[in-house]
């Protein structure tokens, strides 16, 4: 992300979401609203002693709510830019209107509580959707306590509890009392393969960073005993099914196979109660701590980005892309890429790949003045068409514009074209329109009949 | 142990699905019923390994397993099952399948009081708790099977021999003339 | 207006007292119940386990009797009973074939206009927790009372639904904390008794129950309260076996929650049938000062 930040040719936009797409492929005009962050970018220095002064404390999302962060605060060590944001909702000057600890102490004069939202409105070639996934919120397994223990953590907590900068300084211990925990569990596919839970397909991920997670355990505490209850270990990719057999022959790991049914405190340990049908056998676990392998899911938002851009999704709330295998990364709106999480669950070497991908389609795109396309694409017979515009309605793609001409004579005219980039050649216009007055080139009713009567001979 | 299957290997899946309206082929054999299931203890095969039996279309093992008499109708298996599987109902269907074609009793004391339970509801409209229980040792030989605690409730008032019948016998005795899969073929 | 109620076969024989107390605090609640004539068994596990058809006919005649009587809901205290008359509600309601198909088994008509409740959703829609609280005379201070909801009060959920958490129902513990009394989070709320297998099982009856009961204790709770015939008499009347079995005497006192609510309400002790029980729970009232 740094590296990308300095690269003169790429221009990051933090804080900041796209809130109108209009235009088409080529000549997008996006709508920016990049958000207040009531510090002074180009004043800041990065020193810190706003947030190391701030008197407010609030649960940090980045650590999944097990640290705390400051009502003005930089979200992770990494950020792009390193520049600290405020918190309206939290920070006193809004809440009660009054402290301005951060302003007085700020050497560079760089607080603005004053700032307000600013609306970027620019041309662009092309976009590439990345905007990732959300974590299943696993409280709906009320079976598994439904958030009410502490101790039953999800795979992103273990996480920010494992990485040096989180919560605890890379120290792995429990959220209840901070002991370290001696016997882990881990429960696969929570939120994943769960027709019960609304949730039927598999989230990708998750086999292979629970093995990650029960390595990284045993590293940190070498005396743990890791208990992974599995249903499948879904390992396709380069090296993971080695990984997969290394987590149980070196580092211990017991794979037990079996959904877990419930889970329950008993004093300061958690009781779970699963099954191992390889034995065929009920088995209960004396566990410190749990790890639900939650799953991966759309974005709560998806659906609103979606009709933003003018891109379908699937059930789930997933981007669709134009076609699952020969065209994974495009979608129905020309010029619209997809990357990542955000089209169906994908690991990190999928995502980079996918977003090479993505990159390479952009790069294409721009590297002539002219597209070239299928030439199955709509033409208009203006003489002919009365303007009723059934076609532009019906058009999945939004190929089909007005437009106004100047005629020989000087006199202005609207009419109907088909913008060609963004065509589909589909059809769906041909088979409406009453005058007959579009074809789609290359199959014309003329030629449609020809190649019939060739069959029929 | 070898099973043969054969290309008829679904038959037997499909009438459990069709008697019971639970799709037999939805379980993916997580094992989610087996790990809640309270009686799973006493059972030979476990809720998952039914499921899979009858999968694999093994009939008579299916119907001469104990494991659908010893199922106490709890519920969390279904209730749980990420499938929607209703397994509570498919072990109903069973104990109804396994009676109507007369496989062995393998746990006949369970039998013998849904039987016997059964009969007193038929005679009287209502069920009478001490002649049930009274009824049920004399058929299962246990003549002495919880006297203790029979002598602690005629104590306290709970033990009565009077007869608790409904003027609507007859009405429910119709209910069971008229109701189907009430038959017991005995065993065979 | 009066109420539906079914007091089910358990009311005449080993939970007398569920039935005689729940009467009591209805007339102290100013609910007027009315029973519903000759009612008949609902069935309870013995009829599905043999015919499907005879485990909706029979709780089925029961609502169409209730209907007939003019009654526009039935209530009941037992799970067994309430969960049997549900899904046959339920069952009808979404099928009208197999209504069709049962009310000919019936031999009386059922028009699906009846409400089903249980006595603890009863109390906490019907009634309400405010009214409740306003009843309250002796509220039961320091009394921790480990709430049991069983199987068939909480399963299957899309039938049943007395709470909108089947895992982890509070909806008992409410009317628990309106009486003044504390309900701890426990981890058995749910769990089997083995209720259908009491006597044709009795030895899975007494280890089930003795987990639940080995809970409750850890819970550190001074009673269990029931809302169920059959969770009760699995609870209540096995406890010296579980004793010998398991070689802990839990000596916990069950308690129906009309009971609990009639102490709290100021109902006379010895009219609400507690001194029934086979584990007395006469000290432990006392203790907390309620006796
Ligand atoms: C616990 C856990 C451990 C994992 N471990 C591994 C691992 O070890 N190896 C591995 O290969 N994979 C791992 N993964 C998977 C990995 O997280 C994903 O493959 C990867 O994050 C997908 O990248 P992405 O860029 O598509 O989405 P994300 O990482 O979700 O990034 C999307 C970004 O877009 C931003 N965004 C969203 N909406 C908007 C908007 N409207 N406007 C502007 N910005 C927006 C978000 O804030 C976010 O920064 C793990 C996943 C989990 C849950
Ligand atoms: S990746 Fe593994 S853990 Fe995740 S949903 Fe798929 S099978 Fe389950
Ligand atoms: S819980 Fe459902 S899917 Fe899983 S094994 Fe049991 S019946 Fe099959
Ligand atoms: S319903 Fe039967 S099989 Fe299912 S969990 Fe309960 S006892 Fe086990």
């Amino acid at each position: 992300m740094v590296e990308s930040s300095q690269n003169d040719n790429i221009e990051i936009l933090t804080y900041s979401e796209v809130e109108e797409v209009g235009g088409y492929i080529g000549n997008f005009e996006v709508k920016i609203r990049k958000k207040a962050r009531l510090v002074d970018l180009e004043k800041c220095t990065g020193c810190g002693t706003c947030y190391q002064k701030c008197p407010v404390k609030v649960p940090s999302e980045f650590d999944m709510e097990m640290g705390m962060r400051k009502a003005i605060y930089v979200p992770f060590p990494q950020a792009v830019p390193n520049v600290p944001v405020i918190d309206k909702e939290h920070c006193r000057m809004f809440t009660k209107g009054k402290c301005s600890i951060c302003q007085k102490l700020c050497q560079a004069d760089a607080i603005d509580y004053e700032q307000e939202d600013e609306i970027i409105e620019d041309k662009f070639g092309a976009i590439v959707v990345a905007t990732g996934y959300d974590l299943f919120d696993a409280s709906v397994y009320g079976e598994y306590g439904g958030g009410r223990f502490k101790d039953v953590i999800s795979g992103l907590q273990l996480e920010r509890l494992i990485s040096p900068s989180g919560p605890t300084g890379g120290h792995i211990i429990r959220p209840s009392d901070g002991k370290e925990p001696k016997n882990v569990v881990f429960i696969q596919c929570v939120g994943s393969r769960d027709v019960e839970k609304g949730r039927p397909y598999c989230s990708n991920v998750c086999c292979m960073y629970t093995a990650k997670h029960a390595v990284l355990l045993k590293e940190h505490l070498p005396e743990v005993q890791t208990n992974i209850f599995y249903m499948d270990i879904r390992s396709p990719g380069k090296n993971y099914e080695q990984f997969v057999q290394r987590t149980m022959e070196q580092f211990g790991a017991l794979y037990i196979r079996g959904r877990v049914s419930k889970i329950y405190q008993r004093g300061d340990k958690l009781i779970v109660k699963g099954a191992d049908t390889l034995a065929a056998c009920q088995v209960e676990v004396e566990a410190d701590m749990v790890v639900l392998a939650t799953g991966i899911t759309a974005r709560h938002d998806s659906k609103e980005v979606a009709t933003k851009l003018g891109i379908p999704y699937d059930e789930f709330g997933f981007f669709t892309e134009l076609h699952p295998k020969l065209a994974p990364i495009e979608t129905v709106t020309s010029g619209v890429f997809l990357t990542g999480a955000c089209q169906a669950p994908k690991d990190i070497p999928d995502t980079v790949a996918s977003a090479s991908g993505a990159a390479s389609k952009v790069a294409a795109l721009f590297s002539s003045d002219r597209m070239s396309m299928a030439p199955l694409v709509s033409t208009i017979d203006t003489s002919v068409c009365s303007m009723c515009k059934a076609c532009m309605e019906v058009c999945p793609y939004g190929a089909i514009q007005e437009e106004e001409i100047t005629l020989r004579d000087g006199t202005k005219k609207k009419q109907l074209t088909v913008l060609e980039s963004v065509c589909h050649g589909c059809g769906a216009c041909v088979s409406t329109c009453k005058s007959s007055c579009i074809m789609l080139r290359g199959m014309t009713d003329e030629q449609i009949f020809d190649e019939l009567m060739a069959v029929a001979q | 142990m070898i099973y043969q299957l054969n290309a008829n290997v679904r038959n037997f899946g499909e009438t459990i699905s069709e008697l019971s309206g639970v799709d037999i082929s939805t379980c993916y054999q997580c094992g989610k019923c087996t790990a809640g299931c309270p009686v799973v203890m006493e059972m030979s095969h476990t809720p998952n390994q039914i499921m899979r039996l009858i999968q694999l279309g093994l009939k008579d093992e299916v119907l001469s397993s104990p494991t659908p008499w010893l199922c106490a109708s709890c519920e969390t298996c279904t209730t749980r099952c990420p499938k929607e599987v209703d397994i509570a109902k498919i072990m109903d269907t069973l104990r109804i399948l396994a009676l109507k074609e007369g496989y062995k009793r393998k746990e006949p004391n369970v039998v013998a009081f849904n039987k016997i339970f059964l009969d007193s509801i038929k005679n009287n409209g209502r069920l009478q708790e001490t002649k049930l229980a009274m009824a049920f040792n004399f058929k299962t030989l246990q003549f002495f099977k919880d006297m203790m605690l029979g002598q602690k409730l005629f104590m306290k008032g709970k033990i009565s021999f009077s007869g608790d019948a409904i003027s609507g016998v007859d009405a429910v005795k119709a209910i069971f003339e008229r109701s189907k899969g009430f038959l017991d073929k005995g065993e065979r | 207006m009066a109420y539906g109620y079914y007091p089910g076969c358990s009311a005449h024989g080993t939970a007398k007292e569920y039935d005689i107390s729940t009467r009591k605090v209805c007339v102290k609640l100013g609910i007027q119940l009315e029973d519903v004539a000759d009612w008949n068994c609902c069935g309870a596990s013995p009829a599905h386990a043999t015919s499907e058809e005879l485990s909706l006919a029979l709780p089925l005649r029961n609502l169409a009797l209730a209907e007939k009587q003019g009654l526009n809901s039935i209530m009941t205290t037992c799970s067994a009973c309430y969960n049997r008359l549900k899904v046959a509600h339920e069952t009808v309601k979404e099928s009208p074939e197999t209504l069709d198909r049962i009310n000919d088994i019936v031999g009386e008509p059922y028009n699906k206009t009846l409400k089903v409740t249980h006595f603890v959703n009863f109390l906490s829609e019907e009634v309400g927790l405010e009214k409740l609280k306003e009843k309250v005379v002796k509220p039961l201070k320091d009394v921790k009372a480990a709430c049991y909801y069983g199987c068939l009060l909480t399963r299957p959920p899309e039938l049943v639904t007395i709470d909108a958490d089947p895992e982890n129902p509070t909806i008992m513990d409410g009317i628990v904390e309106a009486l003044g009394a504390e309900a701890p989070d426990w981890s058995h709320k749910t769990e089997c008794c083995g209720a259908s297998l009491a006597l044709s099982r009795t030895d899975i009856v007494v280890r089930l129950s003795g987990e639940i009961l080995k809970a409750a204790r850890f819970a550190d709770a001074d009673c269990i309260i029931v809302a169920c015939p059959l969770c009760y008499a699995n609870l209540d009347m096995r406890q010296s076996q579980i004793a010998s079995r398991h070689g802990v005497d839990y000596s916990l006192p069950i308690l129906f929650i009309s009971e609990l609510m009639g102490i709290a309400l100021g109902v006379n002790y010895d009219e609400l049938g507690i001194d029934k029980h086979m584990v007395s729970a006469a000290n432990m009232l006392r203790e907390k000062g309620l006796m």
